[in-house]
C-alpha cells in the first residue's frame, strides 16, 4: 500500500518535471518573446530588462537555473506584471478559482450521483430517459454557451443574480459560476454512476439477495452503492483537477479573478515564469487528482487492493 | 429468396440493423446529414450565399427577414452564411483531427498491445504521463509555437500545385484555395497530439484480447510475418471499438476547437468557426440575444447528434454492453 502511494508520487514528480521542461521550451519557441508589446524603448534599457530577468543567458543555463529556482520553491518573477513574484499573483487568484472549483464539484457530486442511481435503479422508465437525456444534453452544452444564457435569463431579465462580476465573501456572485462549472461534469458523473449502478445490480448476488427477500432499497444502497461507484470514483480525481483548470472559461465568461484570467495574457506576453507556475499548479493538482481517485478505488473495491500491494 | 438464404449476416450489416432500431442514433444520423451536407453544398453554389465577410454597416444587427435568414450581426454580415461557412471549419477540424488522433492512437496502442511486455510498460507510461498534462495550456502554446510555420507551408503547397511558369494570377487563385485550411494546420497538430490517448488505450487492450485468440496462433504456425498478422489479422478485428472512439471524439474535439476559439486562442480571422460565431454571440446576448441562439443550436445539435450516434454504435456493435 505503501509502496503503491509511493510509487505515484514518483511518477507525478516525473510527471511535472516532463510539464516543466515542455512547457520551458514550448515558451522559448513562441514567435515571440516578452517586452514586444510594450511602447517601443531604447535598446540599453530593454537589454538591461533582459539582463535583470536573465534572459540574455545561453537557454540551457535558463533551464538549469530555473529548474534549480523551481525545486526551491521559487517560481521566479512575472516579466508582464513589472517583476511581481509569480507565487504572489497565484496565492492571490488561486483561492478564486479554488472556491468556485470546489463548490462546483460538490454540486456536481450532488446532482450526478443521485440521478445515475435513480436512473440506474428505474432502468427504461420515463424518468430514466428523462434523466438520461438531460445528462446528454448536459454533455454538449458547453459551459460557454451555458454561462451566457444563464446570465441573459437568470442575471439581466429575472434580476435573481448579480450577471457578472466578483466580490469577496459575497455567495450572490458565485452562483451563477458555480451551477454553470458543475453542469458538465454532474452530466458525466450521471451516466458513469447508471452504467456503473447497472453493472453491479446484474451480477449474482443481488439475484441472491432478492431471493431472500432484501428490499429493493437495502439492495440499491447497501449492497450495490458501493461496487457501482468504483466508475464514478475513478473520474473524480481527475474531474476535479478539469474543472479547476476548466474554469478558465468560466472566469472570462463572467469576469472573475481568477487564475483564468493571467493564463491567457500570459501566453500572449511570452511570460515564461508565469506560465510555468500555473502550468506546475494545474499539474499538480491533476496529479493528487489522480491518486485521490486511484485510493478512493482501493477503499471501494478490494479486488482492486489484492492488485497493488 | 434464394438469394437472401445464401447471404450470410457480417458484423456490419448485422450491426446495422440494430442501430436502425435505434430512435436516437437514426435521428441523429438524419441530422448530421442534413447540417454538415448543408454546409458543404450551399457555400458551393454560386451566388446562393452572401459572402460571409461582407460588411455593410447600414444593415447592422437586422432581425432574420427573406433576405438575411438569420439576420446580420454588428458589421451587418449575413449571420446564415457566416455558420454555413463557419460550420465548414468545425466540421473540418473535427473530423482531420479526429483523423490525426485516430491515426497515432491506433498505431502506439497496436505496437503497445502487441510487441513484449517492456516496451508496452514504456509507452503505457508516456500515455499515463500525457494524461496528466493539462491540455488547454499546453494546447494553447503548441499551437503558437507552430502558428508562424504555416506562411512556409502555403508557400510549399501552392509550389506544389503549381506548375513552373504559371501565371501570377493561377498561383493567388490557388493561393486564396489553400491558405484557409493551411492556416489551420496547427490546431489541427496541437489538438491531435494530445487527443488520441483514449484511443491509444481501448486498441491496446482489444489488440492484447484479440491476439491470444487460436486463428493468431494458426496464422502465426503458417509463417505469417509480425506486421502481415497485426495489420491483416488483429487490426480489422479491432475495428468495432476503433470506429465507436472515433465517433466520439469527433464532438469532444469541436468542443475542445470551440473552448480554443471562445478565448481567442483557435480560429484566427478571416476564418471563422461556430466556436468564434458562439464567441461574438455571447458578447453581444444583452443586446442580440439571437446571435448567440442559433451558432449555438447549430453546434450542440451536431455534437449532441455525434454522441447520441457513437452511443448507439456501441450497442450496436458491442451487444455485449448493451445489456441495459
Amino acid at each position: 500500500m505503501i509502496r503503491f502511494i509511493t510509487g505515484r508520487l514518483l511518477q507525478g514528480i516525473l510527471v511535472l518535471w516532463v510539464l516543466f521542461t515542455l512547457t520551458f521550451f514550448l515558451v522559448k519557441a513562441l514567435p515571440y518573446g516578452p517586452f514586444q508589446s510594450e511602447k517601443a524603448m531604447p535598446d540599453h534599457v530593454k537589454a538591461k530588462i533582459i539582463a535583470y530577468y536573465g534572459l540574455d543567458q545561453p537557454v540551457s543555463v535558463q533551464y538549469k537555473r530555473t529548474l534549480k529556482n523551481v525545486l526551491s520553491g521559487d517560481l521566479g518573477l512575472s516579466t508582464r506584471l513589472e517583476g511581481r513574484p509569480v507565487d504572489e499573483v497565484l496565492h492571490q487568484a488561486f483561492p478564486v478559482s479554488l472556491q468556485i472549483g470546489t463548490l462546483a464539484m460538490v454540486l456536481a457530486l450532488l446532482i450526478g450521483i443521485p440521478a445515475g442511481v435513480i436512473s440506474a435503479a428505474r432502468k427504461n422508465s420515463s424518468i430514466d430517459f428523462m434523466l438520461m437525456t438531460g445528462a446528454m444534453i448536459g454533455l454538449c452544452l458547453p459551459s460557454f454557451i451555458i454561462g451566457p444564457v444563464l446570465a441573459e435569463t437568470l442575471g439581466r431579465k429575472l434580476l435573481w443574480f448579480p450577471v457578472m462580476g466578483w466580490a469577496a465573501g459575497e455567495y450572490q456572485f458565485l452562483i451563477l459560476p458555480v451551477v454553470t462549472l458543475s453542469l458538465g461534469t454532474a452530466a458525466y458523473l450521471a451516466r458513469l454512476t447508471r452504467a456503473g449502478m447497472l453493472d453491479t445490480l446484474s451480477q449474482d448476488f443481488v439475484r441472491t439477495a432478492r431471493a431472500k427477500g432484501v428490499s429493493g432499497v437495502v439492495i440499491l444502497i447497501k449492497h450495490c452503492m458501493r461496487g457501482g461507484l468504483v466508475p464514478a470514483a475513478a473520474f473524480i480525481g481527475p474531474a476535479y483537477a478539469g474543472i479547476i483548470s476548466g474554469s478558465v472559461v468560466i472566469e472570462t465568461v463572467f469576469q472573475i479573478p481568477g487564475i483564468g484570467r493571467h493564463f491567457i495574457k500570459a501566453i500572449e506576453a511570452a511570460d515564461s515564469p508565469m506560465i510555468t507556475g500555473i502550468v506546475l499548479l494545474y499539474g499538480s493538482f491533476i496529479v493528487l487528482g489522480n491518486l485521490a481517485s486511484d485510493l478512493l478505488n482501493l477503499w471501494l473495491n478490494p479486488r482492486m487492493r489484492n492488485a497493488a500491494s | 429468396m434464394a438469394e437472401k438464404i445464401e447471404k450470410g449476416i457480417s458484423l456490419w450489416s448485422d450491426a446495422f440493423q440494430r442501430l436502425k432500431k435505434n430512435r436516437a442514433a437514426v435521428v441523429s444520423l438524419f441530422l448530421l446529414a442534413i447540417i454538415m451536407s448543408s454546409c458543404i453544398i450551399l457555400p458551393m453554389i454560386p451566388g446562393f450565399l452572401i459572402d460571409p465577410n461582407l460588411q455593410n454597416l447600414m444593415l447592422e444587427n437586422l432581425s432574420p427577414s427573406s433576405a438575411h435568414y438569420f439576420g446580420t450581426d454588428h458589421l451587418g454580415r449575413d449571420i446564415f452564411s457566416r455558420l454555413m461557412f463557419g460550420g465548414r471549419i468545425s466540421i473540418a477540424v473535427g473530423l482531420i483531427t479526429t483523423m490525426v488522433s485516430v491515426f497515432i492512437g491506433v498505431i502506439w496502442g497496436a505496437l503497445a498491445g502487441y510487441v513484449n511486455r517492456k516496451l508496452d510498460a514504456l509507452m503505457m507510461r508516456i500515455v499515463d504521463i500525457l494524461f496528466a498534462m493539462p491540455f488547454l495550456i499546453v494546447v494553447i502554446l503548441l499551437r503558437t509555437v507552430l502558428e508562424p510555420k504555416t506562411t512556409q507551408l502555403t508557400d510549399w503547397v501552392v509550389n506544389l500545385i503549381v506548375t513552373d511558369g504559371a501565371s501570377v494570377e493561377r498561383i493567388n487563385t490557388v493561393r486564396t484555395a489553400v491558405e484557409p485550411l493551411c492556416s489551420l494546420i496547427p490546431l489541427f497538430i496541437a489538438i491531435g497530439m494530445l487527443s488520441w490517448l483514449t484511443i491509444s488505450r481501448i486498441v491496446r487492450a482489444q489488440v492484447q484480447t484479440v491476439k491470444k485468440l487460436e486463428y493468431v496462433e494458426a496464422a502465426r504456425s503458417l509463417g505469417l510475418g509480425n506486421v502481415a498478422i497485426l495489420f491483416r489479422h488483429i487490426l480489422p478485428n479491432s475495428i468495432g471499438p476503433i470506429v465507436v472512439y472515433t465517433t466520439l471524439t469527433i464532438p469532444s474535439v469541436m468542443l475542445f476547437e470551440a473552448v480554443l476559439s471562445f478565448l481567442g486562442m483557435g480560429v484566427k480571422p478571416p476564418n471563422s468557426s461556430w466556436g468564434v460565431l458562439i464567441e461574438e454571440g455571447a458578447s453581444r446576448m444583452f443586446s442580440n440575444p439571437m446571435q448567440l441562439v442559433f451558432p449555438s443550436v447549430f453546434f450542440s445539435l451536431t455534437l449532441l447528434s455525434l454522441n447520441f450516434l457513437g452511443d448507439g454504435l456501441r450497442d450496436a456493435l458491442d451487444p455485449k454492453s448493451s445489456k441495459d
